[in-house]
């Protein structure tokens, strides 16, 4: 969707016709709005594309942006300001919203990388075709339970030792969705500073690592819906 | 009269469900604009004034009344009064429909679905946009004698939780109305604004307001004067209204079965008993107990006392909805109660003990040693804080130059999928502006249109959504199926209001895109409904201070005219009469002329020449209150005492 652009070729700056490349949101002459520069997310920020980053100074940045960019900014000012200033800032926005969360940014990253990652949203099919082999047996005996748990609540009983058994197994996946969490940062680690070749690995890695978490806090929502959080 | 600057005041207006204000920056404080009558608030009730007895000849133009006086007409014709309007502001005819039974007001006969409803008012229809648009109009009015100058430009504050529908139909009276709406501000944030001028600079504050019809719930990361909204939530019909309308169910029902009237079948006994559900509320709030006391159309009375203990039961299910919200707002935002650092309360309902007590457990208050601020006027807050916003959209003033609002999306945007599920392109609690990409194509071999279906909610179905509009991408370059790639840009502004833009790839062109937004009026529409089109311009601007003076100086000389038949008249010495007489004849020459200037200051001086003769009056009308005391200490007396203007003149506006 984004992709990185290595502007060689100058583009004229719509105030002053100074040349400057197509990265900038201000004219580095005569400081004027641009329309939305090219590049992904992280050239928003300046920023190298890494998955470790620093939460507090992006939210700086984004503030200090925020003040030169915002359409309250241009309230009265010319129409084609006007639009830049709501196109950048909805870019702005964007690229901090979906940096500042490290599965988004994750996500952004592998995609930005050609990944194919599957959507969020899937249904009940798709989830149970791609459980993670080790916990097949598992999910079965869950969505079992979590069947019976829902007739039981549609007939008005309360049936205390299925209840007891969904806690337990809701506390279990949320042991397994912190182990991939753990994982994840150090493959992010792993990416930020390997080489191309560990790199890729680590890129194989965080795919399959999105994957089993995305199916993961499936499972924890469908057991919270049921046992109503 | 004020300064004026070139491109004019932008001012603040809150738009509300019963009250509606309009606000301005003094210097660093914002303040309330008040109307003629010298109140802040303007009830935001429209009457359809009465049609005049006999008809002149060669017709009349029906014309409109706002606020207070409006509400006065409420009891004597209610077919041709509205209020609680903005409960209606971008709703479909099935909706108002529902809304419509706990109000007098009926649907024009042939309202159709997919229209925007008109509501038929006497002998005409009006749509809730237009009624908006008068309540809109008389603040604009207000603000403009008090600057003496035009007004054109204002930021209009909407509920939190407005869907799409709800702020174009706003952004639809404003324009109306005669101004440019340069920005909608959530209500909660306004109100975060007003308060956040002169308190601690860091920290999260949750913002409950509870209105007259709607209830929202804000929460907010301050630092350095960025106002970041972290999470809303809320529902648009839930207010101080649906307590109104309990305590009229009840008293109604009572009525019918003690008496045998059912008073339904008469409009403006109900609105009677509505008044005094209202007053019983208010007075509960601080005693213990209120009375019914009311006369019925047979001349039997209807007399209750309702407790503060029995309300407070009575309206426990009405405030446990705002409990929902709440923690929705803190789930989403990822705080516990103890994470939030100052609680503000907004709207007239958290007058109400209960609320407060409610709002104490949800936010853990008492238990951290904390209260709630209502330091501001809760009925004024948000126009305080829609001040702010406008003086930070002017880029005009040093107090507000750091400070900036990050707003948030209230709804998730989505798009209809295969089998009518929703692909939410855009989540809930985004800061806005926020944009999504989405990428379609055809299915047909040769097919030129797409059909794209955009819904507002956090259903998984999109029948269970808010229809937001269709838009139909046309102009696709006839290829195989699935070839053409269509870029649609889905882009929410700083107002909370979709903007669509599309892309053909392979051909580079610009899809044409035909929007029918499923509630809302079309722009051709909104052009036919703008009120007074001399109201727009400046030029007319002048025309009615012209108006305005002639009235003003008609009144004066009609008040001398009948000067002479006073007692108060042969008090005066010669030359006071005179000298009378004199600004009289002037000012009879002058009103005939263009020159508002000149009228005003005849009038002035005509004013000026009077000032004795009204003091002689009043001292005749107060001298038996005053007994005992000399024609000279008493007149000295109400020199000091009396701040009313003089019997004889102009309403006078800074």
């Amino acid at each position: 969707m984004f992709k990185v652009l290595d502007s060689a070729v100058p583009i004229a700056c719509w105030s002053c016709s100074i040349g400057h490349n197509d990265s900038t949101l201000f004219c580095p002459h005569c400081s004027k709005i641009q329309p939305p520069p090219g590049g992904d997310y992280f050239s928003v920020f300046s920023l190298e594309p890494k998955l470790n980053l620093d939460l507090a100074k992006l939210e700086h940045e984004f503030h200090r942006l925020s003040r030169k960019l915002h359409p309250d900014r241009f309230a009265r000012a010319l129409d084609n300001e006007k639009q830049w200033s709501l196109a950048d800032t909805a870019l702005l926005n964007d690229a901090y919203r979906t940096l500042k969360d490290p599965l988004r940014r994750t996500e952004y990253l592998l995609k930005l990388l050609g990944a194919e990652l599957s959507a969020g949203d899937e249904s009940k099919e798709e989830k149970s075709a791609r459980a993670p082999a080790d916990l097949l047996e598992e999910v079965f005996e869950l969505n079992m339970q979590l069947e019976e748990m829902r007739a039981a609540r549609k007939s008005g009983e309360t049936d205390f030792a299925l209840e007891a058994s969904l806690t337990q197994a809701r506390e279990k996946y949320h042991v397994l969705l912190e182990a991939v969490d753990e994982d994840l940062r150090s493959e992010w680690d792993a990416w930020d500073e390997g080489d191309n070749v560990k790199r890729s690995s680590a890129q194989k890695e965080m795919v399959a690592l999105l994957d089993r978490r995305r199916y993961l806090s499936n499972l924890v929502r469908d057991v919270n819906e049921v046992l109503g959080a | 009269m004020k300064e004026q600057m070139a491109e004019g005041r932008v001012v603040g207006i809150d738009l509300g469900t019963t009250n509606s204000l309009v606000a301005t920056m003094e210097g660093d404080t914002p303040m309330v604009i008040p109307g003629a009558d010298g109140s802040n608030l303007v009830p935001s009730v429209v009457a359809l004034d009465p049609i005049p007895d006999p008809v002149p000849a060669g017709g009349y133009r029906p014309t409109v009344t706002v606020g207070n006086s409006a509400r006065k007409a409420l009891i004597q014709t209610p077919e041709r009064v509205i209020y609680s309007v903005k409960r209606l502001m971008g709703r479909g005819l099935e909706e108002i429909q529902e809304e419509l039974k706990l109000f007098p007001f009926r649907l024009a006969g042939d309202s159709e679905a997919g229209e925007v409803p008109r509501i038929q008012l006497g002998e005409l229809r009006f749509t809730p946009p237009e009624i908006s648009a008068y309540i809109l109009r008389q603040l604009k009015r207000n603000a403009e004698r008090f600057f003496g100058a035009p007004v054109m430009q204002a930021v209009i504050t909407v509920p939190a939780y407005f869907n799409d529908a709800q702020r174009q139909a706003t952004k639809d009276a404003g324009r109306m109305a005669g101004l440019e709406v340069l920005r909608l501000v959530n209500e909660p944030t306004a109100a975060a604004l007003a308060y956040g001028l002169d308190r601690a600079k860091t920290g999260t504050i949750a913002i409950y307001d509870l209105g007259g019809g709607t209830f929202d719930i804000s929460i907010l990361k301050l630092s350095d004067g960025i106002f970041e909204v972290q999470s809303t939530n809320g529902d648009t019909h839930l207010g101080g209204d649906d307590i109104d309308n309990l305590l009229l169910a009840i008293a109604l029902n009572e009525i019918h079965a003690e008496h045998g009237i059912d008073l339904r079948q008469h409009p403006g006994a109900v609105q009677a008993v509505r008044k005094a559900a209202i007053e019983a509320k208010i007075k509960l709030s601080t005693e213990s107990a209120a009375h019914f006391d009311i006369e019925l159309p047979n001349g039997d009375r209807y007399q209750r006392e309702i407790s503060r203990a029995g309300f407070e039961m009575l309206i426990d299910p009405v405030l446990k909805r705002t409990a929902g919200p709440c923690k929705q707002a803190l789930a989403d935002a990822g705080l516990t109660p103890e994470q939030i650092d100052e609680v503000v309360l907004v709207g007239g309902s958290t007058r109400i003990p209960a609320v407060r007590q409610l709002v104490d457990e949800l936010f853990h208050l008492t238990a951290r040693g904390k209260r709630p601020h209502t330091e501001l006027n809760p009925d004024e807050v948000v126009a305080l804080g829609a001040a702010v916003q406008a003086n930070i959209l002017a880029g005009s003033s040093k107090s507000t130059e750091e400070m900036l609002l990050l707003d948030v999306t209230p709804l998730s945007l989505g798009i209809e999928a295969l089998g009518g599920t929703v692909a939410r392109i855009i989540q809930r609690n985004s800061t806005i502006p926020a944009s999504a990409t989405e990428h379609f194509t055809t299915g047909v071999d040769g097919q030129t249109n797409v059909a794209i279906h955009v819904v507002q909610g956090e259903r998984e179905l999109a029948a269970d959504c808010r229809s937001l509009a269709r838009f139909d991408l046309k102009g696709i370059p006839p290829m195989n199926a699935g070839l053409p790639r269509i870029e649609v840009k889905f882009l929410i502004d700083a107002d909370g209001i979709l903007r669509v833009t599309a892309r053909e790839q392979r051909s580079g062109k610009a899809a044409q895109i035909e929007v029918k937004p499923t509630y809302g009026l079309t722009d051709e529409q909104v052009e036919s409904m703008i009120l007074d089109s001399f109201d727009n311009a400046e030029a007319d601007f002048a025309k009615r201070l012209l108006i305005e003076a002639r009235s003003e100086a008609e009144t004066i000389l009609a008040a001398v005219e009948r000067a002479p038949s006073s007692p108060a008249w042969n008090q005066l010495t010669g030359d006071e009469k005179t000298a009378i007489n004199l600004a009289s004849d002037y000012l009879n020459k002058v009103k005939l002329s263009e020159n508002a200037a000149a009228i005003r200051e005849a009038t002035l001086i005509l004013d000026h020449a009077t000032r004795r003769f009204a003091e002689l009056m009043m001292e005749a009308a107060v001298s038996s209150a005053l007994r005992g005391k000399t024609m000279n200490a008493a007149g000295e007396e109400l020199a000091e005492t009396v701040t009313a203007p003089h019997a004889m003149a102009p309403a006078e506006f800074k």
